[in-house]
């Protein structure tokens, strides 16, 4: 009887455990010795070809990867850092105020351009920039909008059209939507009177970019705001029906960075996943990439970057982001 | 002549090891200052720029509608970002009542005076530096007051101290490397003096006791005067038996001379044969001292003229020549021949007169101990320097006591009854040193003795 009870505490826990992610999936289990946990808010479909590549090279590894959302892996990090090997977020702001609060592990050794990394534990892999995707058949025979300006004139002429049928991420659930929304706020006014525009046609609010891209795709709504270009591109059904504008005014571009965790039971291996990760991101001539490469922004306009730099924990201070809530909700949502 | 001279230290070392010393205190000095002062000024750098982010986080705090707003800028962390990747921690207090930031620095400072204070300390295992700024905000019905605690690691820092340091070590190096150099040269050229004066000392031949006239050092003056005025008193004082020794030996030889002509007289009256004999024996002493009376002189004389060598040009052959015809009347008295040998002319720069005494002192010696009925031979040559020999067939020299032979008033063991002073071959051996020659000493196969005066 208490046997049948812990094996069905067993089961629940898997179960829940299960559950709590998006997806889970495991790579090399069969005769590997160390196995490596990766947390990370990347699709498995995009990350899948690298991690396959890896356990190729060394099958001696095996790695479990965990996918959940950016604000979501920062609380479960924090709370359980020892349950984790790497971390891999879209949110720059919440992996760099995790480094800079200590949670990563300084890799020495590893040579990675000075701009695309922070204290030598905290290192960008991918140059993404925020995208306008919208649905090409919703635009037939009108001018496709390349900035926020031509977009605000767009949804302000059709509204019937738009009505219901924007979308865009729900920053307060969605670490990278928050990070992103407030770029735009830092960089431009265009984007609060693009909220209050939005929030008049009842603007629809995702938690990932994935939801968003599939919603477009079936014609549930008809433009997407600040979403991932590189989601809808690794998309082949997407690809006639969607079209991706990066915004001409000023293009922000994310850097998904990893790191090691520094109570990491594996840091050899967590280390060595790592430098493969930057390497194959890094080198342009490789075959097996399925993330936007690392390009050097250094040389890209200004105001479009988001560098690695402590400016990135203001937006994080709790009066800070209460008070860019506040203002983000009074544009956006109209009750 | 070389008696050991006690020393202590070495003043070489001395001064090496103080000017090398003063240049490692000083190099040392040097590098601790240049840190000191570079750790102030980066510290102050460090903490001008906290200050100045905790300012634009003060002046961002507002009171509206009876709350707390504080729009963090984003300048204030913007400012405090370096090329180490330094990490930040802040908190936010309103009345020591924690609102925002990292709550595990609350406590770290509780100071909440209105001056801004600065510590160093440790947050999260990191050495940070840490100010504390607060600022009173007066709202439509209440104060209160906004604390501002914001913390910096020091990687930064400790970098630029590092390089700091590395290139204060190696300056601070350098100057002690080229300062160690500077002391060696100086030092060896200041003992350099001493050196050279030493040298010339040591250069100079035994009679020479002429003050130093070459310029010394200043330091060195007193030293030098000192030993030109030892050395005139030892010259005077030299000179004055020179000439003692000359003047007594001038006023004995002149009685001695009427004492000889009156033993010669007295000899031809007496007929005792045992008185004969001791007239004879008498005769034979004054003719002794008188001899050695006139090498006295002779001596003297060379000693003086050496010091003042006078070189003209002489012909060797002519003026043997000339002795050679002068002491055949006397050679034969004792039924010697004289025999020259001799190239046409040998020509030499030299002192004439210290040469014929010279060699007059080698035939006279040689017609003490040349036996009865023999030939001294005489030979001058030019080759390979110029020379006198002077052979005789008699006993030869004591084999062992060439060496000595030619000191001072020293005679060999097989001369004891045979009149002389011993200063024959010290005369001649002057007069060569004079010169810069020799002479030379050896016994012949057959017999005999010869001395070579090479000039």
């Amino acid at each position: 009887m208490r046997n049948l009870v812990a094996l069905g505490l067993i089961i629940w826990c898997s179960a829940v455990w299960s559950q709590e992610w998006e997806d889970r999936k495991l790579f090399n289990t069969e005769d590997a010795a160390t196995n490596i946990r990766i947390i990370s808010s990347t699709d498995t479909d995009l990350f899948a070809p690298l991690v396959d590549a890896f356990v190729s090279q060394n099958p001696d590894v095996s790695i479990e990867y965990l996918v959940t959302g950016t604000a979501d892996i920062n609380h479960r990090f924090r709370a359980s850092p020892e349950a984790f090997d790497i971390v891999i977020s879209s949110a720059m702001d919440l992996q760099f105020k995790l480094t800079n609060d200590g949670f990563a592990l300084n890799l020495d050794g590893v040579t990675h351009p000075a701009w695309a990394q922070w204290r030598q534990s905290l290192f960008a892999f991918t140059s993404e920039p925020a995208a306008i995707v919208i649905k090409r058949s919703e635009f037939a025979g009108h001018p496709i909008p390349r900035s926020r300006q031509e977009l605000i004139e767009a949804l302000r002429s059709r509204p019937e059209v738009f009505k219901g049928r924007i979308g865009t991420y729900d920053v307060r659930q969605s670490g990278l939507g928050y990070l992103f929304a407030t770029q735009d706020a830092r960089a431009s006014e265009t984007f609060w009177r693009l909220m209050e525009v939005m929030g008049g046609l009842d603007v629809q609010l995702y938690c990932c970019s994935g939801e968003m891209i599939d919603d477009l795709t079936d014609g549930k709504i008809a433009v997407a705001y600040n979403v991932l270009g590189s989601y809808a591109e690794a998309r082949p059904e997407s690809r006639e029906t969607l079209e991706i504008i990066l915004p001409s005014d000023f293009p922000t571009t994310m850097l998904r960075t990893a790191f090691v965790s520094k109570t990491s039971s594996e840091p050899a291996a967590a280390k060595r996943f790592l430098e493969f990760l930057l390497s194959t991101q890094s080198n342009r001539t490789g075959n097996i990439r399925s993330l936007p490469p690392l390009i050097d922004q250094t040389a890209g306009v200004e105001g479009s970057k988001i560098t690695l730099e402590p400016t990135l924990m203001t937006f994080l201070d709790t009066l800070k982001r209460n008070k860019f809530l506040a203002e983000w909700e009074n544009a956006l949502i109209h009750n | 002549m070389t008696n050991k001279v006690a020393t202590s230290g070495s003043l070489r070392n001395r001064l090496v090891f103080t000017l090398i010393g003063g240049a490692a205190v000083l190099a040392l000095l040097f590098f601790f200052v240049v840190r000191s002062f570079s750790v102030q000024i980066a510290q102050q750098g460090q903490d001008n720029i906290l200050l100045a982010s905790a300012t634009s986080m003060l002046d961002a705090a507002a009171i509206r509608n009876s709350t707390i707003e504080l729009d963090l800028p984003y300048s204030a962390f913007s400012m405090l970002s370096t090329q180490a990747d330094d990490r930040i921690f802040y908190a936010i207090l309103q009345d020591g009542k924690f609102l925002s930031g990292y709550e595990d620095l609350v406590g770290v400072d509780a100071s909440s005076s209105n001056t801004p204070t600065f510590k160093t300390s440790f947050v999260r295992g990191a050495k940070v530096r840490i100010i504390s700024a607060s600022r009173t905000l007066i709202g439509a019905s209440e104060r209160t007051e906004i604390q501002i605690i914001l913390a910096q690691t020091q990687d930064d820092l400790s970098k630029t101290l590092d390089q700091i340091s590395r290139n204060a070590a190696f300056l601070g190096f350098g100057f002690f490397a080229l300062t160690s150099a500077l002391s060696f040269w100086a030092t060896s050229a200041t003992i350099g003096q001493l050196g050279k004066l030493t040298k010339s000392v040591t250069r100079r031949g035994p009679q020479d006791l002429r003050p130093f006239k070459r310029s010394v050092p200043k330091e060195m003056g007193p030293l030098v005067s000192s030993l030109n005025s030892l050395m005139g008193r030892l010259d005077q004082s030299l000179s004055q038996s020179e000439d003692f020794i000359a003047e007594a030996a001038h006023r004995v030889r002149t009685p001695l001379a009427t004492v000889r002509s009156y033993a010669d007289a007295t000899l031809q009256r007496v007929d005792k044969e045992e008185n004969r004999e001791a007239m004879r024996s008498m005769i034979k002493a004054i003719d002794e001292s008188s001899r050695a009376a006139g090498q006295l002189l002779d001596h003297a004389m060379i000693t003086f003229r050496a010091d003042h060598l006078v070189r003209e040009e002489i012909n060797l052959v002519e003026l043997t020549r000339d002795l050679v015809e002068r002491l055949t009347p006397i050679a034969e008295m004792k039924d010697l021949s004289l025999a020259l040998h001799s190239d046409d002319q040998v020509i030499y720069k030299g002192d004439p007169v210290l040469i014929q005494n010279a060699v007059r002192n080698l035939i006279d010696n040689a017609m003490k101990y040349g036996p009865m009925e023999s030939t001294i031979e005489i030979f001058v040559s030019r080759v390979p320097s110029p020379s006198v020999t002077v052979c005789d067939n008699g006993p030869g020299f004591p084999v062992g006591e060439i060496e000595s032979l030619t000191t001072r008033f020293q005679r060999g063991e097989n001369s004891k009854d045979i009149v002389g002073s011993g200063l024959g071959l010290t005369i001649a051996r002057d007069v060569a040193l004079a010169h810069g020659g020799n002479i030379h000493l050896e016994n012949k196969l057959e017999g005999g003795a010869c001395v070579t005066l090479s000039l």
